[in-house]
């Protein structure tokens, strides 16, 4: 599956859904697109990776670089829907200590705009 | 049994070209694991990784060698590059995820993951570059 994204506005959330592969030929134009929506003041931002059937140290890194940036515009970012081997890179890491992650998209949407993203 | 032997040029559009030809050269043996698959993709795909880079930042030309070798019980994949080297010793591990400064860190992943993805692994310097050996047993059972 060649590599796409997508923005949606859901529930007050912007989703950005990423499908394909994940990594270090693809990672900058994620990283481009999220840093595009930070910038515009989308500070309520779901990763969507429902869509996304591999994702390495490179994808995982320009999301924690998204995570930073989203926290510093006093924003919350989580992400949904990665399948049990893409979420394996996130348990592996630890990363999903600190990044709220959920099985859906609605589910992400409804923790964040609860202000209870803080558990996935 | 089979050795499979891919050359690609060290671009990141090739990287996708390595993780398809292993795993397909892993799925010619029926009981090997797709969990297993799964995880010789994201060691095979750190290591290539590592070797592209080090071809960019010296603007080489030179090719990643990328060695197949499926065992009964494992598969066993090298990746050798070109790109001048490097001493796995001195590479810094990224801090605790809890850690208020891990954010900060963005790259550096790539060896821990392999190492946790593949069942062996073994960095050394070949002449003029890296060979990175990675063993990865067709179900969790045959972990050594």
């Amino acid at each position: 599956m060649d590599f796409g994204l997508d923005v949606t506005e859901r529930q007050g959330c912007t989703v950005l859904a990423a499908t394909g592969e994940v990594d270090v030929a693809t990672a900058p134009q994620l990283r481009q697109e999220a840093v595009r929506l930070v910038a515009a003041g989308q500070s309520r931002l779901v990763i969507d990776l429902s869509g996304v059937d591999f994702l390495d140290s490179t994808g995982l890194g320009v999301i924690v670089g998204v995570l930073k940036r989203v926290r510093t515009h006093d924003g919350v970012l989580a992400v949904a829907g990665a399948e049990n081997h893409v979420r394996k890179v996130f348990d592996i890491t630890r990363i999903s200590d600190v990044l709220p992650m959920f099985s859906t998209v609605d589910e992400a949407c409804v923790a964040i705009t609860s202000g209870d993203a803080s558990t996935g | 049994m089979g050795e499979v032997v891919l050359e690609i040029p060290a671009r990141p559009e090739y990287l996708v070209v390595a993780r398809q030809v292993v795993a397909a050269a892993a799925s010619v043996e029926p009981t090997f694991h797709d969990e297993r698959i799964d995880d010789l993709r994201i060691a095979v795909s750190e290591a290539t990784t590592n070797a592209i880079e080090a071809h960019t930042d010296l603007l080489s030309a030179d090719r990643i060698k990328i060695r197949c070798n499926l065992g009964d019980d494992s598969i066993e994949v090298e990746v050798q590059d070109q790109g001048g080297g490097f001493d796995p010793g001195e590479v810094e591990e990224p801090p605790e995820a809890t850690d208020p400064t891990r954010l900060e860190w963005e790259r550096g992943l790539g060896i821990p993951l392999m190492k946790q993805f593949a069942d062996e692994t073994e960095i050394r310097p070949t002449r003029g570059g890296t060979a990175v050996r990675l063993v990865v047993y067709r179900s969790s059972a045959f972990r050594r």
